[in-house]
């Protein structure tokens, strides 16, 4: 789960890494009255949303007055940003920027440690840099049984060549930073950049987090801060039921038991059916899935306006195909699809699956085979249905 | 002979008794599973299907019935305990089937894992299988059948849908391994694949994988460089949205975005098969 700018900065302080003090605004007015309080001669208007680029949409702009920040406030909120509307701004004292750090914590997946990436010339083009200068990003793999060690960060400070006064300021925040990113179960915190200000002292002037899905059950505080008006509802009741969905463009809805498959099945439509006969969505109904997710999960899938045909794919293991089938028919009754609909139940009480189905005698039903034959009829179906 | 285990593995149950664990040991035994005994702290003493010996330690249970492999089907938040217990009891290989771990967690029990010389498969994995021997997890017996072809993959039911497709094609299979698809694991592809090319019985291999990580990336490296026997591959996710991103940080560790694309290239490089279509692949290996 994505944090918002604030809301990781804010996170930062309470581990002693200095930002600046701003505050969020959900009006124009708000933004005015903080602008007014921070008492500086420039402020920043942000956008606060999950994408990036936010900078280059015009989401982010300086203003010299308390009146020019509500101005910039009024034409921020309510700013289409890729998709997403922007609900808040965060209100930032203008920095004194005399140079730019890079500095974050992440996962390495292959070496299973956090790892720090640290530069001393942070900024927009980072990765640029990490492709033409590599010698330029410091690398410091950290043990995830004892933690960041305080020789690690002088190590790290040393190899990034900061001046020996930034030594104690900048370990004091790698530490922190990493205290916060092992407290917080985090996959990713960021600060980009940590500026060195015209006095010398630093300050993380934009952060980003992001929290482990599956810690979220014991990070509660940090769980409380999803931000769901960026989801959709069908988004939402797809979470709440345990299945993993995301919207596309095809026209062809999938209902696929595990990702992996659910990935190929999505993959296998637009092989054959191209673009415009591609996947209308991810959907994973998980495993072990009951009557219960399959009916939610056809419901959601049929919510959406595109799709001209539902293809469902199973692959029984822990999921049972007469539970996908049962399930099948109970939301069927309810939702009575127009869509023509292929089945494939394959492995787990596969044949109790299908005989479920045979019996129900579905209009618009077709059983298929292989996957082969499950895209293809999916394919032809919605075509069809033209 | 197979890779990872045989009939003979003696094998325990961790979370014998829960629903998920009971259902699965007894599909396990009656696949021909050497399931030797199971271990729910509390339940010491008492009989699993009056056939198989609950202790309350791994340590118990080793020491009793000379177990060398264990199964941990426990919740999340008992699983990374599961696994550090298993290593300290001395098991040699640990199979962890679930999902939703932490990954600040599994990064300290696969540290712990490493230490011991201890091989962990999983977590969030489906195990793996040895046909018509005996399997240690969720794979449906349906999909398989003794063979020459070697398969691992990252996801559950994708490999059941190539393993059922091998078995269409008259092919089976050496042994079937589900390495799981979590950022942190305890097997990789490279370790499988380095296992699949010095068995004596399995002649060529299928590897699975999606998009997202870099471990596709690396597998294709192992592959040009160390492996003799052919190699056919499916990524699946070519039509998925970009994942996460993980900020600047994620491009910079992995040196690429992780997609279909980039992945299908390098195993394409490194001469393995690529298939469009994972109903191909075993046609692929027949021409191969």
């Amino acid at each position: 789960m994505k944090l918002h700018e604030y809301q990781s900065k804010f996170r930062f302080a309470e581990f002693g890494i200095p930002i600046p003090k701003g505050k969020v605004a959900t009006t124009p007015e708000e933004a005015m009255t903080i602008a007014q309080e921070l008492d500086s001669n420039v402020v920043v208007v942000k956008a606060q949303v999950h994408v990036g680029g936010r900078g280059k949409a015009g989401g982010v702009k300086l203003a010299k007055s308390p009146a020019e920040a509500k101005e910039h406030a009024e034409a921020i909120l309510g700013m289409d940003i890729k998709g997403l509307t922007v609900e808040k701004v965060l209100i930032d004292p203008g920095a004194d920027i005399k140079d730019e750090i890079y500095l974050a914590i992440t996962n390495d997946r292959s070496a299973g440690m956090p790892l720090i990436i640290a530069s001393a010339e942070g900024g927009m083009d980072i990765e640029e840099l990490a492709k033409t200068d590599p010698d330029k990003i410091v690398r410091e793999h950290i043990d995830p049984i004892w933690g960041l060690k305080s020789y690690q960060a002088n190590s790290v400070a040393s190899r990034m060549n900061l001046s020996r006064e930034q030594w104690r300021p900048f370990v004091k925040i790698l530490m922190g930073l990493y205290q916060c990113f092992a407290e917080s179960d985090a996959e990713l915190a960021e600060i980009n950049p940590l500026v060195v200000q015209g006095d010398g002292s630093l300050l993380a002037v934009d952060g980003k987090m992001i929290i482990d899905d599956s810690a979220l059950p014991r990070q509660k505080k940090l769980a409380a801060m999803r931000d769901s008006s960026e989801e959709g509802e069908e988004e939402i009741l797809a979470r709440e039921a345990g299945i993993s969905y995301v919207k596309l463009d095809g026209t062809i809805g999938c209902m696929v038991n595990g990702a992996g498959l659910a990935m190929t099945t999505m993959d296998m439509t637009k092989l054959y059916g191209g673009e415009e006969y591609g996947p209308a969505n991810f959907l994973d109904i998980g495993g072990g899935a009951t009557p219960e997710t399959v009916a939610t999960a056809l419901k959601i899938i049929l919510s959406d306006e595109n799709v001209k045909a539902v293809l469902i794919n199973i692959f029984g293991g822990i999921t049972r195909c007469d539970d996908v089938a049962n399930g099948f028919i109970e939301a069927y009754n309810i939702v009575q699809p127009d869509v023509p609909i292929v089945m494939r139940l394959q492995g787990t009480n596969a044949k109790e699956g299908r005989e479920i189905i045979e019996n129900a005698n579905i209009p618009n039903l077709q059983s298929a085979e292989t996957l082969t034959d499950a895209a293809q009829k999916a394919v032809a179906a919605a075509k069809g249905g033209n | 002979m197979a890779i990872l285990g045989n009939k003979d593995t003696k094998v325990v149950v961790q979370g014998i008794t829960g629903g998920q664990g009971s259902f699965h040991t007894r599909l396990m035994m009656e696949y021909g599973t050497n399931v030797v005994g199971g271990v729910v702290p509390g339940k010491g003493g008492q009989w699993f299907d009056d056939n198989v010996p609950v202790f309350d330690t791994v340590q118990a249970a080793v020491e009793a019935t000379g177990a060398t492999a264990s199964m941990v089907i426990v919740p999340a938040p008992f699983a990374p305990d599961g696994i550090i217990e298993a290593v300290d009891a001395g098991i040699e290989l640990i199979v962890c089937l679930t999902e939703h771990i932490p990954v600040a967690d599994m990064m300290k029990a696969t540290a712990h894992v490493k230490a011991n010389g201890a091989r962990l498969l999983g977590p969030n994995c489906p195990g793996f299988l040895v046909p018509n021997q005996m399997k240690i997890g969720i794979i449906p017996t349906m999909i398989a059948q003794p063979g020459k072809v070697g398969v691992v993959s990252k996801s559950g039911t994708l490999t059941y849908e190539v393993g059922f497709a091998l078995m269409n094609a008259g092919m089976g299979q050496s042994t079937i391994v589900g390495i799981g698809g979590d950022p942190v694991i305890g097997t990789s592809f490279v370790d499988v694949l380095e296992m699949f090319e010095n068995d004596p019985e399995t002649e060529s291999v299928v590897l699975l994988g999606e998009i997202g990580g870099n471990a596709e990336i690396v597998a294709a490296e192992y592959i040009e460089k160390h492996m003799s026997k052919p190699v056919a591959a499916f990524i699946a996710g070519q039509t998925a949205p970009p994942g996460k991103r993980m900020g600047h940080a994620g491009a910079i560790v992995e040196g690429g975005e992780g997609t279909a694309e980039e992945k299908n290239k390098a195993l394409a490089d490194a001469g393995v098969l690529v298939a469009k279509n994972p109903e191909e692949i075993p046609e692929l290996l027949k021409n191969a």
